[in-house]
């Protein structure tokens, strides 16, 4: 009889060398210097990428962006959704074994874990010893540099929101704001929490798209997969004895693949929903079977229908462009470009018209008849900009007062203007007349904008 | 201010509250123990789909905190805040107050920008950029609804941007005019005047005053019958900006323009209002926006 809560085992992952290994390096050393090394970065004398939240711009190199470009965050996400859906799809949690920050930061934790206390079996040693000077020494070490690399993380995390360069000399001056501290040390608590402490458990009880994830396997998604098959009945054997006369499989159960493993399951019994595919039982699995000459693969990448029917590499990768992945691959594609093409052709200028509340129309001198407009003018460049305003869309229209408004760079100022038409130019009713914004400086932006004239009965 | 009909409903509501929090406590104690036993496999022993089992995964011991340290925040924040029915909360804590809160909290960080502005006369802040900006959002949020984007007003609502003012023109009047707002009165005159004729009558005298199209036959007639209107009207029909009468003799019509127009205000006067801006601005937003109103109508001053 088993309770249904139990404490958590703390798992000791053994570290692995090999082919997926190497994979999971590349991409953390990749995304790592991507992520400490961008906001050092400097683009016309300010931070190149910058995400300053207080004034509500988002610098991007070159791009800036405004509350009103928010689309393309939206854009973003859908990108970053449907992508994860097509990498699972066609190989699996691909995101979960080699990309995701948990996977990654606990990768770099147990490295700084493993130069300090050793690997599995003398970190399980250490962990059972009595207490001792060299025992705290060795914990102080560690948690010492797992604070330092986390709290350099949140300080780099911080470093996106405020200028980065002026943080470090805040930091060195010990003069940081409340909240930059607060965000510095929530950051770096979490890094150290999670990937110090919490591992596995983040992606076995907390995150969400662990689940979802393993929902958008089929039958030909690529996955971690024992052979059971080939492998069982596994046993322990001698190197030269021949395994069919001892009715053994291929696995000698040296439960390296189960040591090895991060979430600390032993994939030899199917496919859990632990698995976060990092592929180290395939790598760890490999070399053994090298060492005692059997043929590699016994645990490897494959797909439910090709254990089942014990199909080559080509046939899985031929069933790999089934309907799903090539609808997937369409719509990130038309969504990708649709969102590369906007922003090439987005204008560095936003202009809202504002039709005037207060009086739908009016007579003037004359008998001439005006409507008031506001026009919201955002200059969304990084210099000041002076813009011409034009009306057209009725005979003899024009603009009866200011027609020009200049903006202080990624400001917004509001224009006033009084559009008049000649009397009895025009039906009486409401006419669609259109607003032509241009810059006049060297690089022209034009916006042109909808709006309703009334002439009154 | 309670929502509650009667004090049933306040302790239906508070006691279903907590015997939910509560009953999460219970459910938390029944699954925790709970005894299952699993197949020799360590399964659960339940299939799906014919190959997909259920492991013995029991969950950690860290969850059965959270969830407990959940329960505990549940009470914590009802003890704090409004929570259970009518009760107000240890901390007193209302919207209304943090609403409050905040927008003192705006003022404390705009107050260093108005301060700058305090020491100048009117001109001075009409002649300054950055005052005048803020005026103009000001203008844009608070004056703009019925004066319009362009301050130049609408029927019955007067122009800010023609000098022509009902009631006075300086800086001060205008201060005040935001401040309290304003009343324009106009009793209904047809009794004093006379008959629909005379009313006809003098409103083509009226017309004539400002040199419009009009009767004149009629317009001499009415001009005996005007007495009645000389009174605020001055004799001359000038206006008088003490009592705020409107100029009869210039080309401004506040209320429309023409026979018919004027007829409606000696038939029914009228009740013209500015409703009062204190409660929304304070005294330095409202000393902006008067220079940034004076502004318009004193363009040349400004630029000295």
């Amino acid at each position: 009889m088993v309770s249904l809560y139990a404490s958590s085992k703390k798992i000791y992952p053994r570290a692995v060398k090999g082919l997926f290994s190497n994979w999971r390096w590349i991409t953390v050393w990749i995304t790592q210097i991507v992520f400490y090394g961008l906001p050092w970065f400097e683009w016309n004398a300010r931070q190149a990428i910058l995400f300053d939240l207080e004034a509500r711009r988002f610098f991007i190199f070159g791009l800036v962006l405004y509350p009103q470009d928010f689309i393309y965050l939206t854009g973003l996400l859908v990108i970053s959704a449907l992508a994860l859906f097509l990498f699972t799809a066609v190989a699996g949690r691909l995101w979960c074994g080699y990309a995701c920050p948990q996977t990654v930061y606990t990768e770099i934790f147990l490295w700084i874990e493993k130069k300090v206390e050793g690997d599995r079996s003398a970190r399980m040693r250490l962990d059972n010893a009595p207490f001792s000077a060299l025992k705290l020494g060795k914990k102080w070490l560690k948690h010492g540099l797992w604070v330092l690399f986390a709290l350099w993380t949140g300080f780099t995390f911080v470093g996106y929101f405020t200028p980065i360069r002026e943080l470090a000399a805040l930091s060195l001056a010990a003069s940081l704001g409340p909240w930059q501290i607060f965000w510095v040390f929530f950051y770096g608590f979490a890094t150290y929490g999670n990937a110090g402490f919490m591992r596995e458990q983040v992606c076995k009880y907390m995150c969400p798209y662990a689940r979802f994830q393993s929902a958008m396997f089929d039958k030909d998604t690529m996955i971690v997969t024992y052979d059971e098959k080939r492998g069982e009945p596994r046993g322990p054997r001698s190197k030269k004895a021949d395994p069919k006369a001892l009715n053994l499989g291929s696995c000698v159960d040296c439960t390296l693949c189960v040591q090895v493993c991060p979430t600390g399951i032993d994939i030899r019994n199917g496919l859990q929903y632990e698995c976060i595919g990092c592929g180290a039982c395939i790598d760890v699995c490999d070399d053994v079977m090298a060492k005692v000459g059997y043929p590699k693969g016994l645990i490897k990448y494959s797909t439910q229908n090709g254990i089942a029917n014990g199909w080559s590499t080509a046939q899985m990768v031929k069933r790999g462009l089934r309907p799903r992945v090539l609808v997937y691959t369409g719509i990130l594609m038309a969504i990708t470009t649709a969102v590369m093409v906007s922003l090439y052709l987005r204008t560095p200028l936003k202009v809202d018209v504002i039709r005037d509340r207060g009086a739908l129309a009016r007579m003037v001198e004359q008998g001439r008849i005006e409507n008031v407009f506001r026009l919201q003018v955002m200059n969304a460049t990084e210099s000041p900009q002076t813009y011409a305003i034009s009306v057209s869309g009725l005979p003899g229209i024009e603009i009866a007062s200011e027609a020009e408004i200049t903006v202080l760079p990624t400001e917004v100022r509001s224009a006033v203007l009084r559009v008049q038409i000649p009397p009895n130019s025009s039906e009486t009713g409401s006419h669609t007349i259109h607003f032509d914004i241009h810059s006049m400086g060297d690089d022209v932006a034009q916006v042109s904008e909808k709006a309703a004239f009334l002439v009154p009965r | 201010m309670s929502d509650f009909t009667s004090e049933f409903w306040n302790i239906y509501v508070a006691g279903l509250t907590i015997l939910s929090i509560i009953a999460c406590l219970v459910l938390l104690w029944i699954s925790g123990t709970t005894k299952v036993n699993p197949a020799a496999d360590n399964t659960t022993g339940h299939v799906w789909d014919g190959d997909l089992r259920e492991m013995n995964n029991p969950l950690p011991r860290w969850w059965v905190y959270l969830f407990v340290i959940t329960v505990i925040f549940a009470f914590l924040y009802g003890a704090l805040y409004p929570t259970f029915g009518k009760y107000k909360g240890l901390l007193g804590w209302t919207s209304t107050g943090q609403h409050a809160a905040e927008v003192q909290k705006v003022e404390a960080a705009i107050a260093p920008i108005y301060a700058k502005f305090d020491g100048m006369s009117p001109e001075q802040v009409a002649g300054n950029a950055q005052a005048m900006a803020i005026g103009e959002r000001l203008f844009m949020n608070y004056c703009a609804q019925c004066h319009g984007s362009d301050a130049r007003g609408a029927k019955s609502f007067p122009n800010l941007t023609d000098g022509d003012w009902l009631g006075g023109s300086d800086h001060a009047y205008i201060k005040n005019t935001i401040a309290q707002g304003r009343t324009g009165v106009m009793p209904p005159m047809a009794a004093a005047v006379g008959g629909p004729e005379d009313v006809r009558n003098v409103a083509n005298y009226v017309l004539s005053l400002s040199g419009s199209p009009h009767d004149s036959v009629r317009a001499s007639q009415g001009k005996v019958k005007f007495a009645a209107c000389a009174a605020c009207h001055g004799q001359d029909g000038k206006g008088m900006q003490a009592i705020g009468a409107p100029n009869l003799t210039d080309g401004v019509w506040l209320h429309g323009w023409g026979e018919e127009a004027i007829i409606k205000a000696v038939n029914n006067g009228y009740n013209n209002a500015m409703p009062a801006q204190a409660a929304l601005l304070n005294e330095a937003q409202i000393n902006v926006l008067a220079s940034y109103v004076w502004g318009m109508s004193n363009k040349p001053a400004a630029a000295n």
